[in-house]
């Protein structure tokens, strides 16, 4: 699950990580007061407008401006607020249909105040896969493409692993400090800032913490500028109260409403809808149909209990979307029975009538040769097959 | 020989007494598996399906000489019954559950690290070596005894390779679900080893996913210490970057994820890469030149 910026850093102060101040808002009025308080805290006129949605890059897109007064201010914000946001991480890009803006960010001016004085560092936390433990990653390269500084200058980029049973020592905030070249107020308080962030990320059992820009002002502040935040689906529920935060605007209406039937799916946008048990297969069910000639329109994991029930959630699914021209359902019964899950599509076939897409049902394992009876028998337009290869062939017989 | 389990493994459940213990014990015990108890705290003393029942693994190690467990305990729990079966002894720990945070997986495998243990999993179909043990949640009946090992992230795509083998006349020797979390006891390569070793394997099916660098691991260890033809698959050619695909370890984040830059590496190292989930038993049969 992720989090908005504001969310964030939110979860961030909870630790005592020192973020840039700031309140979000969902109106123009909401703005303006906003910006009021900010301004009077801050004791600066600047102030930032920052567009809040589930994507990086929020700048390019024009999501984030910087005001010096009430006026700019509401004209920003007006200008952002229900705006749609391209970024080159919304959904397909910067030409893309971009991401509609709820809510934005009035934040303070964190580089006050001597704005040259001021540094961009970067820093983030993840699980590394490999050596199965928590890194730390971090640059003296901040407010850039982590990617494109590591690809470039490899050199500028430090990683520090922590141990799973002894926590971060002392030893790895203070070499954290030294490599991003910081001495004074500004080491202190960068040793306390690596500490406080990554007891957030333990504490909220998060998969992601991306802070950059990481700010070190002149005076030696150390700030979180910008955060993005990933948490673990699967700790949310020792965490209720960062479950809360999930925001449903974020997401594809579709993909919410499958996982409410307990079904696993993802929009993709292809012309051929499927509809499997396992998440590997269901992959693998995808490549088998760009083989086939055609490109899939999801990816769709039923679960262990394709019953007539889940079936037919699943077909309705599919079936919104006008670019499906065919759909197959691929089934490896184990512990399932293919038999029960053809009658499933068959009783939901029915249920929903008039579906006209072709649909090629494959049931392989259990009873598979009873199924292969039941949906050929149905009278129903399916066609039927047991093995891969042979509902492959059927596929791109259907799209030809 | 075969891997990991055979005819003479002790057996122990591990949420023995649960919903899904009890229905796949009922299932391992049917196909023959030499299940000697289960563990389900407070139920201690108890019988369960003719076989006793444990408060601690400890007690199932002394009182019943268990070596393996297989664990169908809630994800909340698991981590904490992976490091209590290392700590008693257990030396062949087969998770089955989905769904365990991580962070506490990390913590998992760092305790664990300091016994003499192999874990399998989580997130897993389990184990098989057919004719002798089935220990997880796969169906017993598609699986030939024969020589091919099998190695898989994933549970109803395992099931179509085996499948696939025994329909192209092979039989399996041992099939491993090292199962689809980020973090997982036994990865590819430590799979593929086992099988390398495995005098009674003639050949190896390797079915990856995007996400993780651990088949480009053990295409190098292939490389460098392949006796055997490999047939590889990796699923998620066609997967958008960016997303969760099912199992939470397949998510393609970088450019080293991806199905193409695995599937490449594969076929460099001499693995017989397959571009379709339908080709893994016709390629095997090529690949051993009958």
């Amino acid at each position: 699950m992720n989090l908005h910026e504001y969310q964030g850093k939110e979860l961030l102060k909870r630790y005592g990580v020192a973020v840039q101040e700031g309140i979000v808002a969902a109106t123009v009025e909401e703005a303006a007061s906003a910006y009021a308080k900010i301004a009077e805290q801050s004791g600066s006129n600047f102030a930032i407008v920052k567009a809040q949605i589930h994507a990086g890059g929020r700048g390019k897109g024009g999501g984030v401006k910087v005001v010096k007064n009430a006026d700019q201010l509401k004209e920003q914000a007006g200008n952002i607020l229900g705006m749609m946001l391209k970024t080159p991480q919304t959904p397909g890009g910067m030409t893309g249909p971009g991401k509609l803006v709820r809510k934005v960010l009035i934040a303070e001016d964190a580089y006050k105040p001597d704005f040259d004085s001021c540094k961009e560092y970067y820093m983030s936390i993840l699980m590394d896969r490999q050596k199965k433990r928590n890194v730390i990653i971090y640059s003296t390269e901040g407010g850039m493409d982590i990617e494109e500084v590591a690809e470039k200058t490899p050199h500028l980029v430090f990683k520090e692993h922590v141990d799973p049973t002894l926590g971060l020592q002392p030893f790895q905030a203070r070499k954290v400090a030294f490599n991003l070249g910081l001495s004074g107020q500004a080491f202190k308080e960068m040793v306390r800032f690596v500490g406080s962030l990554y007891s957030a990320f333990l504490g909220a059992d998060a998969s992601l913490f991306e802070i950059n820009p990481c700010l070190v002002t002149g005076e030696g502040k150390v700030i979180a500028v910008d955060c993005k935040v990933s948490l673990d689906d699967n700790a949310l529920y020792r965490h209720p109260d960062l479950a809360e935060m999930r925001d449903l605007d974020e997401e594809d209406p579709t993909e919410v409403e499958a996982k409410d039937f307990g079904l696993n799916y993802v929009k993709l946008d292809g012309n051929v809808g499927c509809m499997v048990n396992g998440a590997g297969l269901a992959m693998a069910t995808m490549d088998i149909i760009k083989l086939s000639g055609g490109e899939p329109a999801n990816f769709l994991d039923v679960g262990g209990t394709a019953d007539a029930k889940r079936v037919e959630n699943a077909f309705r699914i599919i079936l919104r979307d006008p670019r499906v021209k065919a759909i197959l359902i691929n089934i490896f019964g184990g512990i399932v029975r293919c038999d029960r899950v053809a009658q499933g599509v068959v009783d939901a076939y029915k249920n929903i009538g008039d579906i006209k897409v072709p649909i090629i049902v494959r049931l392989q394992g259990t009873n598979a040769d009873l199924a292969k009876k039941i949906i050929d028998e149905s009278g129903l337009k399916v066609r039927s097959a047991i093995l891969l290869q042979e509902a492959a062939d059927l596929v791109s017989e259907v799209l030809q | 020989m075969s891997v990991l389990v055979n005819k003479q493994s002790r057996i122990i459940i591990q949420g023995f007494t649960g919903k899904e213990g009890t229905f796949h014990a009922e299932q391992m015990i049917e196909y023959g598996t030499n299940v000697v108890g289960g563990v389900t705290p407070g139920k201690g003393g108890e019988q369960h399906l003719d076989r006793p029942v444990f408060n601690t693994v400890a007690d199932a190690v002394s009182k019943a000489g268990a070596d393996t467990s297989v664990i169908f305990v809630p994800p909340a729990f698991a981590a904490d019954a992976i490091m209590e079966a290392a700590a008693a002894g257990i030396r062949v720990i087969i998770c089955i559950t989905e769904g365990i945070p991580v962070q506490d997986m990390v913590k998992a495998k760092a305790f664990i690290s300091q016994y003499d243990c192999r874990l399998v999993g989580p997130n897993c179909p389990g184990v098989i070596t057919p004719d002798e043990a089935k220990c997880g949640i796969m169906p017993g009946f598609i699986h030939r005894k024969g020589s091919i090992g099998i190695v898989s992230r994933s549970g109803t795509l395992t099931y179509e390779a085996v499948d696939q083998v025994t329909k192209a006349g092979l039989g399996q020797s041992t099939c491993i679900g090292i199962g689809g979390d980020p973090i997982v006891g036994t990865t590819t390569k430590d799979a593929v080893e086992l099988l390398m070793n495995d005098p009674e394997t003639e050949g190896i099916i390797m079915i990856g996913e995007i996400g993780g660098t651990m088949e480009a691991e053990a295409a190098e260890y292939i490389k460098a210490h392949g006796t055997k033809p490999v047939v590889g698959f990796i699923a998620g050619q066609t997967a958008p970057k960016g997303r969760t695909m099912g199992h939470a370890g397949a998510i393609i984040g970088g450019k080293e994820d991806t199905a193409e830059a695995k599937m490449k590496i594969m076929a460099d190292c001499g693995i017989h890469v397959v571009n379709s989930p339908a080709q893994i038993g016709a390629t095997m049969l090529k690949a051993l030149g009958r």
